[in-house]
């Protein structure tokens, strides 16, 4: 399931207080050797490198085939505009540690929100006994990681006030109304987060990882004789306090004017099965919906993935290149070691038309004897990883956008979405259109919203017949649910032409 | 945290906040204590465990507003810094005049019934017994046909509860806990891998249902062979009564007060007007004993009150709370909803599909999404033919697209199967002139 930050923002997120940074209490008396970046993660956690083997030698103290440790402390700002003024604002801060035990694919987890050696110890104990035979554990090798940095940044969000972040939001709001005198509400919000993380597993593994993120956000409200029409625009990097500059302000207000007014004269199409052309950006949604989750490989490994028995095989058209990636620069869905301490790579899924890799935590890559990829990943401490997406996009295709469009009599085209789900078992995908056009003689003609598009993955995706050069990478505030875990995402797409799905509409 | 250890705890942090600049206060305490088992293949697949503790403080500050929360609360040093440091930050924010504490008189004074939401032998049940119930139901179907691909089932328990106090004279608290057990069933069909669910939930553990789960979800799988898309049109909808809160969500969320202020909602000056038909009547009820939903005060720590929302299809009440009630000139009446009770019809879920000719028993949602100003909607929807009054065909991939405002009035009939699992207490119901969209 992905889903819009909006219905996030709706709910309350976090915004006043920036830093909550601790102070370095502990003295030194640590006789392994650990690098300065390593030992301010550990200094930052309260913690000492042998204090790290004692727990993980109770994870292990049952038999188990492997444990480790994930430390997290999360800073949430967010500062929301309504009716005009920069009234409220959100903090939160989140700190705590969870130890995670496996036996063959078995999992035990506990964690603490206190991070004290009796602590930890305790919750190692919990999560040990998913295995049942006592057993002595020594791991006296440490193995400091040091990741890529992908999300470099220039000014970090714990030193920005919030006397400096409110002229932004301000701002939004007013380019908004001054944009469209239909306009008759503005809501806006700002939200930046700084995530520290460490992480140290029965291997050896010391790794690291400093995670920012900031998204800003607009919702528009217009009326026009009587009829009320709503929509949004957002933008979300991991970036620090230089993700806001004017250019930004404007490039959200401008959009959302453009999505809100197209909406008045928007209706819906007829109901049924035809041609979608999936405008170049955001529909990256298709992917991540109709084969994404299908090629996680939790579900692979348990046959319950439509995708079970497809790798190796064609799913796609020749022309059709499908990537997993974490490594892009400052994108949402970026990250720079993955939730198990493993290398985040760039991974063909399809490569000219082939089935070629699941997506794959550290459990699944065991089980299928690959390389991990870099996709273990989890909401937070109190989470065990999953596999989980990234970045997901399609390469450029062979076609044009004009081509594509114009070889369809009757169909929709559509770029702008909010939400989308998928049955694993079934195969069935759909994605809600927020608006787009009717496609009439192999032209845009009258706008559409308000449709849910249903599909069938193996068949959506055998059914791709043009794609164009235009692939874009959506920068949206896109989150994707999974087993009650949320984690940020981006995704992109080029224009594509689906040779047939179900559309949402009126029936004759 | 002992209770008493929570009230101190919120004491003192309400006090800070006004000795560093805060005018008015609210600070509440959550916990909750929490395991999840899942079991698949005869083993335990996960063993989880979780406890977690956080606070809230809602500050008032030179009439400006913020909002701040943590998980650390073990270090006042800390707790005293986040809390002047956010004072400090609030002043910086627009002022707001309608952002204030509730009226004292609203709020709940003590004195109400026992709702009976809590299992007080939470504590004392034997995680051995955890494993074994989500071993049992596995059992139930595990080697039973041939079809199966996988059994995931799962147990999932939890204890929650929550202090407030508020620097204008609250003081509540409150404690409940939830039981669960789940399964989940894979089967073959060609390519398809179709899955059914069932779960039962109870409030204490000596009622929660044991049996019978893995059975109901290997039969909803197999219910599914053989699931097509048919042709689009214009049809009557059933929807089964544990999905029928996807119905109503939309509208409820269009009588929030939030939703009426910031016009973002097809109700605006609707009460007292015809919003469905008249087998529609809902009352939103926070007394039930062992509801999902009782509860004596909410998150503002109002008295919360028995009212009815939607009577003979005539709508009665919004959910407004203490800002948007000050925004909207309206009396505040809690924000949120508690235990929402459809009243029922007086057919069962087969009087229902027998009385259709032709029609669409819906049995799960699959994606799609409303639009909360103008009430359009789009759902994916998968579920059973209905032809002369019997279930004829399974289908799937198809969508359901029309207008909220239309629909409920467009309810033909409801059953008299209410869920009670749930806070929202819904029957079985049924609407004509749906929309489907198939081939």
């Amino acid at each position: 399931m992905i889903v819009d930050r909006r219905s996030f923002i709706k709910t309350g997120g976090a915004a006043v207080a920036g830093t909550m940074v601790l102070p370095p209490l502990l003295k030194s008396c640590q006789n392994i050797q650990i690098s300065p970046d390593v030992k301010s993660y550990l200094d930052h956690f309260e913690v000492t490198a042998q204090m790290l083997q004692k727990v993980i030698a109770e994870a292990m103290s049952k038999g188990g085939d492997y444990a480790d440790l994930f430390f997290e402390h999360k800073i949430s700002n967010t500062l929301g505009l309504e009716d005009g003024k920069v009234n409220q604002a959100y903090s939160n801060v989140d700190y705590g540690m969870g130890v995670r035990v496996l036996k063959g694919d078995q999992t035990g987890f506990a964690y603490t929100e206190t991070i004290s050696e009796k602590d930890m110890l305790k919750v190692a104990k919990t999560a040990a006994n998913i295995a049942g035979d006592p057993v002595t554990f020594k791991q006296d090798e440490i193995l400091e990681k040091t990741a890529p940095n992908y999300y470099k940044i220039s000014q970090k969000w714990e030193n920005a006030t919030v006397e400096e972040k409110i002229p932004y939001v301000q701002k939004l709001n007013d380019r908004v109304f001054e944009l469209d005198e239909k306009v008759t509400k503005v809501r806006a919000f700002l939200s930046d987060e700084t995530g520290y993380v460490m992480f140290y597993s029965s291997e050896g593994l010391l790794t690291y990882d400093y995670r920012p993120m900031a998204s800003l956000a607009a919702v528009c409200i217009m009326e026009q004789n009587g009829q009320i029409e709503n929509a949004y625009s957002a933008r979300a990097y991991r970036k620090g306090f230089e993700f806001l500059d004017d250019d930004l302000v404007e490039e959200l207000a401008q959009e959302a004017i453009n999505k809100t007014n197209i909406l008045f004269d928007a209706t819906k199409p007829k109901a049924g099965e035809m041609p979608v052309v999936l405008g170049a950006g955001g529909s990256g949604i298709l992917l991540h919906e109709a084969m994404g989750h299908a090629f996680e490989a939790d579900f692979n490994r348990k046959e319950t993935s439509i995708f079970s028995d497809k790798m190796g095989k064609s799913v796609a058209k020749d022309f059709i290149n499908i990537i997993e990636d974490g490594t892009l620069e400052n994108n949402r869905g970026s990250i720079n070691v993955d939730d198990e301490g493993n290398d985040v790579k760039k991974v063909h899924l399809v490569k000219e038309g082939i089935l070629t890799s699941y997506i794959h935590d550290r459990i699944s890559s065991n089980f299928y004897g690959v390389d991990p990829t870099g996709n273990g990943r989890r909401q937070s401490f109190r989470h065990v990883p999953l596999p989980r997406m990234r970045i997901t996009y399609m390469e450029p295709g062979p076609h044009s956008k004009d081509d594509i469009i114009s070889s369809v009599d009757y169909g929709v085209y559509v770029d702008n979405f909010s939400n989308g789900q998928v049955n694993i078992g079934a195969g069935d995908f759909t994605f809600f259109v927020k608006s787009g056009y009717l496609i009439e003689n192999g032209k845009l003609t009258q706008p559409i919203k308000d449709i849910n598009i249903i599909g069938n993955g193996p068949q959506a995706l055998a059914d791709i017949t043009m794609a164009a050069g235009d692939y874009k990478i959506d920068n949206g505030t896109w989150s994707c649910g999974k087993g009650g875990q949320s984690v940020p995402v981006s995704m992109g797409l080029p224009t594509v032409l689906v040779k047939k799905l179900t559309v949402g509409g009126t029936s004759a | 945290m002992t209770k008493e250890e929570k009230y101190s705890i919120a004491k003192w942090a309400m006090e800070q906040a006004i000795d560093n600049g805060a005018q008015e206060a609210r600070v509440s305490i959550y916990n909750n204590n929490s395991s999840q088992i899942e079991v698949r293949d005869e083993k335990i697949d996960k063993l989880q465990e979780a406890n977690r503790n956080s606070m809230r403080i809602n500050l008032y500050v030179d009439n400006k507003y913020s909002s701040i929360s943590t998980n650390r609360l073990n270090n006042k040093e800390e707790l005293g810094r986040f809390i002047k440091e956010a004072i400090a930050g609030t002043k910086y924010l627009s002022e707001d005049e309608f952002r204030m504490l509730p009226d004292p008189e609203l709020y709940y004074k003590g004195g109400g019934d026992d709702l009976n939401i809590l299992d007080q032998g939470f504590e004392s049940v034997d995680p051995q017994d955890k494993i074994d119930m989500a071993h049992s139901i596995e059992q139930e179907v595990l080697g039973t046909d041939d079809r199966i691909i996988s059994v995931s089932t799962y147990y999932n328990d939890g204890l929650s509860g929550n202090v407030m106090v508020a620097s204008n004279g609250f003081e509540g608290d409150s404690e409940n806990s939830y039981y669960s057990l789940r399964a989940s069933v894979s089967v073959k069909d060609g390519e398809a891998r179709p899955q059914g669910n069932w779960y039962e939930s109870a409030i204490f553990e000596k009622e929660l249902i044991k049996n019978g789960i893995g059975t109901e979800a290997l039969k909803r799988a197999l219910d599914k062979l053989g699931q097509e898309k048919i042709q689009s049109g214009k049809m009557p909808m059933i929807v089964e009564n544990r999905l029928a809160g996807r119905t109503l969500q939309p509208l409820i969320s269009a009588l929030n007060g939030s939703s009426i202020q910031q016009k973002n909602s097809f109700l605006i000056d609707m009460k007292g007007e015809k919003i469905g038909s008249d087998l529609m009547t809902v009352v939103d009820d926070p007394f039930i004993v062992s509801g999902r939903g009782s509860r004596l005060f909410d998150s503002e720590g109002l008295a919360t009150v028995k009212r009815a929302i939607v009577e003979g299809g005539v709508l009665k009440n919004y959910f407004i709370d203490t800002y948007y009630g000050k925004k909207l000139e309206m009396e505040p009446n809690s924000g949120s909803t508690t235990n929402l009770v459809f009243k029922p019809g007086d057919k069962d879920l087969e009087g229902l599909i027998a009385s259709l000719n032709r029609g669409i028993l819906v049995t799960g949602f699959n994606g799609g999404n409303s639009n909360g100003s103008t009430g359009d909607f789009s759902y994916g929807i998968e579920g059973f033919l209905v032809e002369n009054g019997q279930l004829t065909q399974p289908v799937s991939e198809m969508n359901i697209t029309g207008n909220f405002k239309q629909v409920w009035k467009d309810l033909i009939a409801v059953g008299n199967d209410v869920y009670t699992g749930s806070s929202w207490r819904l029957p079985s119901l049924v609407f004509d002139n749906i929309d489907f969209s198939g081939l």
